[in-house]
């Protein structure tokens, strides 16, 4: 798969209702750290069919952001059956993404 | 074996694979996180030659194509121990051992935390040691910089312009910082500046609500209510990993000169880490080149 770019009109379809676990990727063009982590992720999406990764633009979907206390970015948080279940603030490492998604 | 193993990815290791795949050695890069190093954390450098202006994102990119395209190899893996012998050093991380001729130590720092209570869990709702990553979450908001530097000023201005309200604390009576900034903070009406206090207290529900600052000198304790806590006092070197066998001075920085030798011979240290009078992308890329030289020559006179 590929990411899916999510905003607050998708958000409920693509992730609440998903019915396999999502991760949502909470970035901004002009973060470095967000734009150092999309390659893995996309690379993850695509080796991992199991999962779903959402990518949500926060200067665009503020309100998301705000409904997620989303206060500092990249912050990922991995969703099941629509809940939260785990989060992680700041770069993390290609495995550290990995175990946040196996949560 | 190879001849050269880097540890850290950042301007100083990155440069030290590119001198030393330019000697024609072998070279392996180990990384904790991701390439880049810090300077990932800012949109628009304009003090390295050669380019006005350049995002850190897009800095190190290009930096990693070389290295990478001159041949050298990285291994996303934290490394927690290296042991030295006459002809070898051994380098761990969780997953695996490595073995090299020469090492380069090259793992910058990270920011210094307050250490109180709750703040880990707290990152990323309400506590930030960015202002320039994370100040738009915070539009006329009230926020807090903690902090006395040239960084803690500099990050106070740029929330002044966003936040409604910025309180600056600051444990001594003056600050140390640039005088231009001081200057420019004191007039600035949403900023109220907190001379000689600590933050205290985090107060949390789920996210930062309020801290406790506590005034040295006459321990009065004031609770400031608000949306974000900018903390600015400073980084530390990342060598606690390596302390049992590097010399490290009392903050922490391995000890060296300009030469980057460390006490142990074969193991060389570049950048951030090191001992030196300013820690930037040019001296950082500087140490690079000269570690990775030594350390050929290293191998060169074995
Ligand atoms: C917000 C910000 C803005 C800045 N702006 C500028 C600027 O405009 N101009 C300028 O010249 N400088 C700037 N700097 C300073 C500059 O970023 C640093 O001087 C430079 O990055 C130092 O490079 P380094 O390679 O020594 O260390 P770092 O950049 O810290 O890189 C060290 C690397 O080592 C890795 N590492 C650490 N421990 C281990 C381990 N045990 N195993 C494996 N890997 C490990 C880390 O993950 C990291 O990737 C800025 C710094 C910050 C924080």
């Amino acid at each position: 798969m590929t990411i899916v770019e999510v905003n607050k009109d998708n958000f409920e379809d693509e992730v609440l209702k998903s019915d396999i676990p999502v991760l949502a990727d909470f970035n901004a063009e002009w973060c470095g750290p967000c734009r150092s982590m999309k390659p893995m992720l996309e690379e993850m999406a695509k080796t991992n069919p199991g999962y779903k990764i959402v990518s949500i633009d926060i200067d665009a979907e503020d309100e998301l952001a705000e409904d997620y206390d989303v206060s500092s970015i990249p912050c990922l948080v991995a969703f099941r059956d629509g809940e939260e279940v785990n989060r992680s603030v700041g770069l993390i490492s290609r495995d550290a993404i990995a175990e946040l998604m196996e949560g | 074996m190879y001849d050269i193993i880097v540890v850290g990815a950042g301007p100083a290791g990155m440069t030290a694979a590119i001198y030393a795949r330019r000697a024609a050695r072998s070279v392996l890069v180990l990384e904790a996180v991701n390439y880049g190093g810090q300077i990932l954390n800012t949109p628009d450098i304009e003090n390295y030659p050669v380019e006005a202006h350049i995002s850190g994102y897009d800095f190190s990119t290009k930096v990693y194509e070389q290295a990478k395209d001159l041949g050298a190899e990285f291994v996303f893996e934290k490394v927690v121990e290296i042991r030295s012998e006459e002809d070898k050093k051994t380098v761990i991380t969780p997953k695996n051992t490595y073995t090299a001729k020469a090492v380069i130590l090259a793992t910058g720092s990270e920011n210094r935390k307050l250490g109180l209570d709750d703040e880990d869990r707290l990152v990323g709702r309400g506590v930030s040691y960015c202002a320039t990553c994370d100040g738009n979450f915070y539009r006329n908001k009230v926020v807090a910089v903690v902090g006395g530097g040239n960084t803690a000023l500099e990050d106070a201005l740029y929330l002044s312009d966003l936040a409604k309200q910025v309180y600056l604390i600051h444990r001594r009576d003056s600050f140390r910082g640039e005088e231009t900034n001081a200057a420019r903070l004191k007039e600035k009406e949403n900023v109220e500046i907190i001379y000689n206090a600590n933050v205290t207290k985090l107060i949390s529900e789920k996210r930062l609500k309020a801290i406790e600052v506590t005034d040295k000198l006459n321990g009065n304790v004031r609770t400031i209510e608000l949306n974000g806590l900018f903390i600015a006092v400073g980084r530390i070197p990342e060598n606690r990993n390596f302390a049992d066998l590097i010399k490290l001075d009392d903050a922490g920085y391995v000890i060296a000169g300009e030469d980057c030798h460390t006490n142990i011979d074969g193991i060389f240290v570049a950048g951030d880490n090191r001992t030196k009078m300013l820690r930037q992308l040019v001296t950082a890329t500087g140490d690079g080149a000269v570690a990775a030289t030594e350390a050929v020559k290293y191998i060169n006179n074995k």
